[in-house]
């Protein structure tokens, strides 16, 4: 398996799988704690909440998350994408410990310990698993359109 | 006035069966997106050579980019429906820990993918970690 070096374009892409998901998500929690309890009885105010600043924000956050880990998993295998993911607990459980100065027990601090290392283990090996050399349909098609101008 | 009925809490296979529909439609979702993408090729030069428009049609136009959202939007209504009936504290740990280890397995079965012994490593890492992150 041949090492597949990233770019430095490419671990900001990383950093952005890992970082987006969490803030989405945590954006989205503050903003519903916010709202009255929204029942089937009015839907009609899900509509209202999707509007509200931080649930926009919350969802401009989780369309960045999605748009960069498609544009990852067309460059690394999901085995080397994923551990990513967890890495955006760490960041995110990191922030309320020095920013919110909530408190942290031991077996959470295991837990960012343990994912750090998982991620710095995959993080050492290659990106992308070495296949026979077969031109993705799309990037043929690329560049048959640049032949034909 | 209000009347409220105690929800019964479910046993033990009927919780199991709703993590287990939950790590399988997420995992399955997963596989079929990365599958999507892999069949796409790099996104990135295709938009350097392209454009960002010709980028978003080679992935919109993709039937197994749709078939991952489908499942993922399944995984999403999976948890929604677990967390109607078990606590957050044992569905959200669970899953999120769960489905690594199913991703891991899946990558290599289907999309045969080179699944080391360090990306195994890495993969229970962090499944245990999001755990204890989590719970």
């Amino acid at each position: 398996m041949a090492h597949h070096k990233l770019l430095p374009r490419q671990y900001m892409i990383l950093g952005l799988v890992s970082i987006c998901a969490p803030l989405g998500d945590s954006c989205l929690s503050r903003g519903m704690s916010k709202l009255p309890a929204i029942t089937l009885a009015h839907p009609a105010s899900l509509i209202t909440a999707v509007f509200t600043p931080w649930i926009v924000l919350g969802i401009a956050l989780l369309i960045g998350f999605f748009a960069s880990y498609l544009t990852a998993l067309s460059w690394a295998d999901l085995t080397f994408v994923l551990p990513a993911t967890g890495l955006g607990n760490v960041v995110v459980a990191l922030l309320s410990r020095f920013w919110l100065h909530e408190t942290i027990s031991l077996e959470r601090w295991a837990g960012i310990v343990l994912i750090t290392v998982g991620v710095g283990f995959v993080a050492q090996g290659p990106s992308l698993t070495e296949r026979p050399e077969t031109e993705e349909p799309v990037l043929a098609e690329v560049e048959l359109e640049e032949q034909v101008r | 006035m209000t009347i409220l009925f105690p929800i019964p809490q479910p046993g033990f296979w009927a919780a199991t069966a709703m993590i287990a529909a939950i790590v399988l439609t997420s995992t399955t979702g997963e596989v079929l997106t990365a599958a999507a993408m892999q069949s796409i090729g790099d996104l990135d030069e295709i938009r350097a050579r392209s454009g960002l428009k010709r980028a978003i049609r080679a992935v919109v136009t993709c039937p197994l980019f749709f078939a991952g959202v489908a499942f993922l939007a399944l995984a999403f209504f999976a948890l929604l429906v677990a967390l109607n009936h078990l606590p957050v504290s044992l569905v959200a740990p669970a899953s999120a820990s769960l489905t690594l280890v199913t991703n891991a397995i899946a990558a290599k079965l289907f999309l045969k993918e080179n699944v080391d012994r360090r990306r195994w490593t890495s993969a229970v890492l962090v499944c245990i970690g999001v755990y204890l992150l989590a719970h």
